[in-house]
């Protein structure tokens, strides 16, 4: 192997790794906030990718049955709860504009828009449209009847959504992959040393997610309010954060995260409507590398996963996976040796 | 009694699972006063404290809360309506600096569009000195009295009608816990009502205006501060030598 090669490989290592960062950071998010181990978050991912692809042809994309569809269940659940609670006709109101006629709303836009093809950037916020109120819905169907079921339920609840999940995407997408225009196709650098926009769009376009989190975090009342949430749930209820509205904004970022990470790789890597669990997973390896609390570390792990990723597929390219997740058992007794026990604090409680 | 009271929970019910841990509490706060629950550990104390913020749901009765039942009502709501509690184990965000946990005690506030929360804090500051020379600090760094100035603190920011304190001088030393007290009494005097459980009932009863005696899952006794201060049961179960080193009892 010559350094050329080297330098090929690197780069492309951390482009795959700046995503599977980014899914780390929605996977740490959320399991800190909801304690659920959000196995479909790459879902978002391959969603996203295939509604752009669709987009980018002149179709509509299946995404907006899922969109109205989720809104109408959600809608009925929220229904149900009020009228239990005999305030229905309190809350009618602004439930059928959040849950129905908003969600109609952006299927309608995106129907009409789809034929006229647009560009990339109104493809692109179109895709955002219809992807990130996705999250909140999941979260207020699948995850909050059960808030306080155990980190175990919970993950057996995303198994199930993540089949799901999958499921809906053949459904609406089909069995082809899907790969969408790049953002633009010049080149930086010449010879052994080109570097593609694209490839410049993710990593930027990453680091500049992850810097805007960092702000949310730090800064923000609400991205604090998250943080509280994290660390101490009663505590957090007594200061009048509801356990649900940080639920929702977890998954909503969450979304976000997933849906502009399947922007971003949808013009390197052909999607699959299958392609979501893969990419979860390689960025739950660096969240665990993380210890599924550190945000920093998680990134840090899921590039190094991008890395190994990368080297592997060239020394051993059929044992890519095999490597990356056998990485896990030896990080996995270390810590298990060496950091504190996060779930059985966590029962504890 | 003119004005109606402040809180009012009636006929009170909680139970952990199939064991019954209040049978029909009925207890009253008026505005701007002190009420003191006292009784032996797990009588049920801490229960109807968590029972009244919401944080446990009844399974009999009801709670009104400035003319309104609120029994239905989540936690939040409670708070926003003006109920705040200061419960036995602090719940502080530990990984917070002092001044994000106090921020974050106005969440309510702010979430409603209140500016003013900014001018809240120094007041609070004003109140508690210390906290003031550890901004910046994570709480969970801070001493045990310490934590208990910020969970007050923290529960201020609310602007609460009524404060809820459980057992705030747990685990303290007697000099810091007098301090407490003190505030507690000057909260008072600004119009806050204070539902207040202690260990130490002869401080307790002593800035109350109004005390029950709980005793396993029911009201014993109650009346004046003065009335239970001299009535020899409570005297001689809460208020001898024992009662200066709190013990468990039966
Ligand atoms: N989480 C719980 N699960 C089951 N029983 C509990 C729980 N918390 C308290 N209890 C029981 O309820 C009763 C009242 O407890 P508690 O309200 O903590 O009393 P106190 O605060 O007066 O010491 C006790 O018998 C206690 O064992
Ligand atoms: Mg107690």
């Amino acid at each position: 192997m010559n350094t050329d090669i080297a330098l090929w490989m690197v780069q492309d290592g951390v482009v795959t790794g700046a995503i599977y960062g980014l899914m780390a950071l929605a996977l740490v998010l959320v399991f800190a906030v909801t304690r659920v181990i959000f196995v479909p978050q790459g879902e978002f991912v391959s969603m996203a990718g295939l509604t752009l692809g669709t987009l980018q042809l002149g179709q509509t994309p299946g995404t907006v049955y899922l969109l109205v569809g989720g809104g109408l269940l959600v809608a009925a659940v929220e229904m149900v709860q009020a009228a239990r609670l005999g305030l229905l006709r309190q809350r009618l109101p602004r439930l059928i504009l959040a849950w129905i006629i908003l969600p109609v709303a952006m299927a309608m836009l995106v129907v009409w828009l789809a034929p006229h093809k647009l560009g990339s950037w109104v493809e692109m916020a179109l895709t955002l449209g219809l992807i990130v109120p996705v999250g909140p819905m999941l979260y207020r169907i699948a995850y909050r009847p059960l808030a306080n079921a155990s980190v175990l339920v919970l993950f057996i609840v995303s198994m199930a959504v993540h089949y799901a999940l999958t499921g809906i995407e053949l459904a609406m997408f089909g069995g082809e992959g899907l790969r969408t225009n790049a953002i633009s196709d010049w080149v930086l650098g010449s010879g052994s040393m080109k570097i593609g926009a694209q490839s410049i769009w993710v990593v930027s376009a990453s680091v500049a997610c992850m810097v805007v989190l960092w702000f949310f975090f730090e800064r923000s009342l609400y991205g604090k309010a998250l943080r509280a949430t994290a660390i101490n749930r009663v505590g957090a209820r007594l200061v009048g954060i509801s356990t649900d509205l940080a639920g929702r904004t977890a998954f909503l970022l969450a979304a976000a995260i997933g849906a502009l990470s399947g922007l971003l790789m949808s013009p390197i890597t052909t999607v699959y409507f299958d392609s979501g669990l893969m990419i979860g997973l390689k960025g739950f390896v660096g969240a665990i590398l993380g210890g599924m609390v550190s945000y920093p570390l998680a990134v840090l792990g899921a590039v190094g996963v991008g890395l190994l990723e990368s080297f592997s597929s060239f020394w051993a390219s059929a044992y890519k996976e095999t490597i990356v997740f056998t990485l896990l058992i030896p990080v996995l007794l270390w810590r298990s040796l060496t950091a504190r026990h996060l779930v059985a604090e966590d029962e504890e409680e | 009694m003119k004005a109606p009271p402040l809180l009012q929970a009636t006929d009170l019910r909680v139970a952990y699972g199939k064991i019954e841990a209040l049978y029909g509490v009925n207890l009253q706060v008026e505005p701007g006063s002190i009420v003191s629950v006292i009784g032996p550990n797990g009588a049920g104390k801490t229960t109807l404290l968590a029972a009244l913020m919401g944080v446990l749901p009844l399974s009999g009765g009801r709670v009104e809360f400035a003319g309104r039942d609120v029994s239905k009502l989540s936690v939040e709501v409670r708070v926003a309506q003006g109920l705040s509690l200061v419960p036995e184990r602090r719940e502080l965000f530990g990984e917070l600096s002092v001044e994000d946990n106090l921020r974050l005690g106005a969440f309510a506030r702010l979430r409603r569009g209140e500016r003013n929360a900014a001018g809240d804090l120094e007041s609070i500051y004003a109140r508690f000195p210390r906290l003031k020379d550890r901004r910046r600090q994570f709480a969970a760094t801070l001493s045990g009295g310490e934590r208990q100035m910020l969970a007050i603190g923290r529960a201020l920011m609310a602007r609460p009608k009524l404060l809820m304190l459980d057992e705030p001088s747990l685990g303290l030393a007697p000099l810091i816990t007098r301090e407490i007290l003190h505030i507690v009494a000057e909260l008072r005097d600004t119009g806050v009502a204070i539902l207040l459980i202690e260990q130490n009932a002869r401080a307790a009863l002593q800035i109350s205006d109004l005390g029950y005696v709980l005793e396993t899952g029911e009201v014993a006794l109650q009346g004046s501060a003065t009335e239970l201060a001299n009535d020899p049961r409570v005297i001689e179960s809460y208020l001898g030598l024992r009662s200066a080193t709190p013990v468990a009892q039966t």
